[in-house]
């Protein structure tokens, strides 16, 4: 104590010797939080470092999750990838892989994130654009064509599909004779940030988020080394939030999953241990690396204290992390390299244990096959050369980091209180609470952005009229009328009586309120598509249709 | 006593991309501006779009489109807007859209595209410079 | 600039059930154009068929899922249906997001509805006299009915659902002032009452609420209003919405109502044109000479006093013709 009082004396007496000689400028945080012109012991509780900060690989874990972090085990470097037909996203796949690449990532195109085959009239126009197409399991043996499935573990980002798609990957693995039990990857599957932010959805919420405990719990049974959710608060943040509402949002989900796979009879520590999130990275570094590491201790806390969880396995975040989208310019895109690689970095320094960099043409379209090298480029350049991972949590214990750390946890315990207030995250996305928050966040930094507030290089400043001059990725027309022939052939000549039995099937699971994996798998087998597996499940679950918020 | 017309926009979504940022923030900004804007959600097919922009007698329809699908959507829009004797109505939009497609739309008839960096303070000006309506009640139709 | 298109003109290709007609109109009508009392003159022969049932309630029960889910259920029966949704939400700039429409619009692919948002703007004579207008265009355009949406606040709020030959109020359980909200003069207007969100727990509480508001009330009702239960997002309850609202209409026309409401509110509407004439032809015109200047300053002295001044615009009962 006495020691504290004579630092307080000191920096008083360092403030009034020496007077601010600031620029005018507002000197906030990326998401308007104001910054301290210095950081010192003052800023951290009595303490801090037994209480909050701790060892890597101890209760709470902001400093890591495993005791010697990138000395043990590099991150993974995913890189997330998919556009066009099976088969072409199958051969960039192969390229990624033949350059270093150390896991999968699948991007789907929008009808297949939305539940509709390419051949629906709501698909025109959008069939392999954004990602890869994929109505039937035909698809996905082409999609993981030569790649063996127990060697490579598969991140697949696809929401209100989930289960269809999950159901998919296991029986590409047992036509390569590979068991459920050895396949490893990750199921986006996070219904709940669709409804909030990224807006592809099928059923009502309340339904989608049981579908979402299906899977949890058929793939604690089935798929033990299979991550079946991955809690998203990548796209919160691109949709224009704030990083505590990114942590905040985020982590609230994930309380919902699981309260609602506990509702169902499911021992915490049977299904906790294999959730895990996925963090956005963006350009402040600071505040990320602040949100990353609080972001384990909310958790660690949340799951030992309030759901009882005795397994220190489940009091683990283990996190995937993509740089930022949103902070990418069309504007001089070469500049995106640099903020891509400043935002890999945070997320390294911030522990994350896989990371996607973005190309930086991918304001502009899909990427270049270039583009996505010079990307993968970048991580190699932070994991091989920068040797930062040579010591666990090395911003641990500046002032700064830590007390950024703090106020993130503190920001986000603010939200807890709000949104169990308001009935919890089910009711908050029905009164439009997240929606409205966010809509108002990404209103405010337009605003500070085009006050000048907020610089963006090449945007508001700096700016340059030369023409951007990179390589585009167009996708080919011939795409969609390809893979709409390919679906008709498809549904022309399989087993139709098959897949009417088991749609029939699984449309009566669904309405008996059982778990619907297996009926999912068998129409799947069967080669039944997206949309029918989906519609056979909408006609007991409803659609959803959006309460809009502006 | 006639009061003067109001710009009324309507502000939509087409296809099957969820993303609303821009469309939001662009739908408040033509508010703040004065303007009325009818936002029509996610998820709508192009004769959706048509037909409120014809019902509600917009003077703009501003597209916000993310998804690839420029090259389909606008053209369509553009088609079924000329059908419905709305080809008056002017048709803007934003998204990620190549300079290339850029060009090609507005031979088309797209009057102008947004691509991303660009301010609400430049989208406000182009409307008002560009939609004839509020000098007089009713003007220019 | 393209001259503008005249009325007669548009009347007609209106009456001839074209849609971008209809929509110009309405604008002019919203704009106040000086060519809207002969556009209303066009159409009213044409009028007079639609029925019109109003559906309001405070913010966030959720009337635009309602009139969403009615459309669906009436549309079922073949009829075709114009819709005006009122949002007088306006801020400072005077500007508007009118955000209604966004629940129904999976109905904008059916030719069979027509939907109109209309915001507040400031409309100098009244939004209830645009909402009126834009009510007889779709019922002269052959929409057998028209829904009116407003959010049951204001004076011009309840004078569009004044307009309506039904009137159903939506309220949602939970909302803290769900029944209190109605007590705003409401109340009395509402031909049905509709608990929507009845899944929620409170729901019967409110049920039981407004049934003793009900019960307090010193005049005596013809029609006992019932309280239909609606889950409007899970499409629940409202078929019998529509029942009620059909038994309402039959209780109206078999009792002579019907008849009597409609030539009440075209005898008011006679008045409040013929009123306007008279404010702005004869009234206001005499402020504006020396002579009234001259009675306003001896008012303001004291040497005469208003009720002098005004028997010279407009003189006293007995004091002889005007």
């Amino acid at each position: 104590m006495l020691k504290d009082r004579t630092l307080e004396d000191d920096y008083r007496q360092w403030k009034d010797s020496h007077p601010l000689h600031e620029r005018d400028w507002k000197f906030t945080t990326l998401s308007g939080q104001p910054v301290a012109p210095l950081y010192t012991p003052l800023d951290l509780e009595p303490n801090e470092y037994t209480k909050e900060i701790g060892f890597p690989g101890e209760f709470p874990f902001t400093r890591g999750i495993y005791p010697s972090m990138y000395r043990g085990r590099l991150w993974t470097m995913r890189q997330f990838a998919g556009f066009g037909t099976a088969a072409d996203t199958n051969r960039r796949f192969h390229y990624l892989l033949d350059n270093g690449m150390t896991g999968l990532s699948v991007a789907f195109d929008n009808p297949t994130l939305m539940g509709f085959d390419s051949d629906d009239p709501r698909s025109l126009g959008e069939v392999g654009r954004t990602g890869v197409a994929i109505d039937s399991l035909a698809d996905m043996e082409t999609l993981f064509h030569g790649i063996p499935l127990d060697r490579v573990s598969t991140s697949m980002t696809i929401n209100a599909p989930a289960a269809v798609l999950l159901a998919m990957y296991v029986a590409v693995g047992e036509k390569q004779g590979v068991p459920s039990e050895k396949l490893t990857g990750t199921l986006q599957n996070d219904i709940l940030k669709e409804y909030i932010a990224q807006k592809e959805w099928i059923y009502p919420p309340k339904a989608a988020v049981e579908l979402v405990v299906d899977t949890i719990e058929y793939t604690m049974r089935h798929m033990p080394k299979y991550n079946p959710v991955s809690i998203s608060g990548y796209h919160i943040r691109e949709a224009g939030s704030t990083a505590t509402q990114e942590l905040a949002f985020t982590i609230a989900d994930g309380m919902t999953y699981a309260e609602a796979a506990m509702a169902r009879g499911l021992d915490v520590d049977a299904f906790a241990p294999r959730l895990s999130y996925f963090w956005n990275s963006h350009i402040d570094f600071f505040e990320e690396i602040g949100k990353f590491r609080a972001a384990r201790r909310i958790w660690a806390r949340l799951m030992k204290e309030k759901f009882g969880a005795r397994d220190p396995r489940s009091w683990l975040m283990r996190f995937h992390t993509q740089t930022a989208g949103v902070s990418l310019t069309a504007q001089q895109p070469e500049n995106n390299i640099v903020r891509t690689a400043l935002e890999a970095l945070a997320a390294v320094l911030g522990g994350t244990q896989s990371l996607h960099t973005n190309s930086m043409d991918e304001v502009l379209a899909l990427p270049t096959e270039k583009a996505v090298e010079i990307a993968l480029r970048t991580q190699q350049i932070i994991a091989y050369e920068t040797e930062v991972v040579n010591t666990v949590d090395p911003l641990g214990g500046s002032y700064f980091v830590e007390a950024m750390t703090d106020r993130m946890e503190a920001g986000a315990n603010d939200y807890f209180r709000r949104i169990e207030e308001i009935g919890g995250v089910l009711a908050g996305i029905d009164q439009g609470f997240f929606q409205r928050e966010i809509a108002e966040a990404a209103f405010q930094y337009q605003a500070e952005l085009e006050r000048k507030e907020k610089i963006m290089v090449g945007v508001n400043d700096f700016v340059s009229d030369a023409p951007a001059d990179i390589p585009i990725l167009k996708i080919d027309p011939e795409v969609e009328r390809e893979q709409i022939r390919r679906v008709r052939e498809l549904k022309a000549t399989r087993d139709n009586e098959r897949v009417r039995a088991t749609l029939e099937a699984l449309t009566g699971a669904a309405d008996r309120g059982e778990n619907v994996m297996s009926y999912v798998l068998e129409a799947v087998r069967a080669y039944a598509t997206v949309q029918e597996i989906s519609d056979a499940m909408k006609a007991v679950l409803g659609t959803y249709r959006e309460p809009a918020f502006v | 006593m006639a009061q003067q017309g109001r710009y009324r926009i309507l502000m939509a979504k087409a296809g099957l991309d969820g993303h609303d940022r821009g469309v939001k923030v662009v739908s408040r900004a033509l508010r703040d501006a004065g303007m009325e804007v009818i936002y029509t959600g996610l998820h709508q097919t192009p004769e959706q779009v048509v037909r409120a922009a014809i019902d509600e007698d917009v003077d703009a329809v501003g597209l916000s489109l993310l998804s690839g699908a420029h090259m389909t959507i606008f053209p369509r829009i553009l088609d079924l807007l000329r059908q419905e004797g709305g080809g008056d109505i002017l048709l803007f939009g934003g998204g990620t859209i190549p300079e290339d497609d850029v060009l090609t739309l507005k031979q088309m008839g797209v009057a102008e595209l947004f691509t991303p960096g660009a301010s609400t303070v430049d989208i406000v000006d182009w409307v008002r410079a560009h939609v004839g309506r509020p000098t007089e009640a009713s003007a220019g139709r | 600039m393209a001259t503008e298109t005249p009325a007669g003109e548009l009347v007609d290709r209106l009456l001839a059930g074209n849609r971008r007609a209809a929509g110009q109109v309405i604008s002019r009508i919203e704009d106040e154009s000086p060519d809207v009392e002969s556009i209303m003159r066009g159409i009213f022969p044409h009028t007079g068929n639609a029925y019109v049932v109003g559906i309001t309630g405070p913010p966030g029960a959720g009337k635009s899922t309602v009139v969403d889910e009615l459309i669906r259920v009436i549309r079922a029966s073949g009829k075709r249906i114009g819709v005006v949704a009122v949002d007088p939400n306006s801020p400072f700039s005077g500007g508007a997001i009118l955000g209604d429409r966004i629940r129904m619009m999976r109905h904008s692919s059916d030719t069979g509805v027509f939907i109109r948002s209309m915001g507040a703007r400031g409309h100098l004579g009244g939004l209830a006299l645009a909402a009126r207008n834009t009510i007889l265009v779709l019922d002269a355009m052959g929409f057998e009915v028209v829904l009116v949406e407003t959010v049951g606040v204001g004076q011009s709020e309840l004078e569009i659902a004044g307009t309506a030959d039904t009137v159903a109020l939506v309220v949602a359980p939970g909302m803290g002032d769900g029944v209190q909200a109605i007590k705003a003069g409401i109340m009395e207007i509402a031909d049905i009452f509709v608990v929507n969100k009845a899944d929620h727990p409170q729901a019967n509480k409110t049920v039981a609420d407004i049934r003793d508001l009900l019960r307090m009330e010193i005049a005596p009702r013809a029609w006992t209003p019932p309280i239909v239960k609606t889950v409007a997002i899970r499409n629940e309850g409202l078929e019998d919405l529509w029942i009620r609202t059909r038994q309402h209409r039959q209780y109206l026309e078999r009792s002579g109502e019907l008849e009597n409401r409609r030539k009440l509110r075209l005898e008011a509407e006679i008045l409040e044109i013929a009123d306007r004439r008279l404010r702005e032809q004869v009234l206001e015109p005499s402020t504006e000479t020396e002579e009234f200047q001259q009675l306003l300053d001896r008012v303001v002295h004291r040497e005469t006093d208003p009720y002098a001044v005004a028997d010279r615009i407009v003189p006293r009962p007995g004091l002889g013709g005007v």
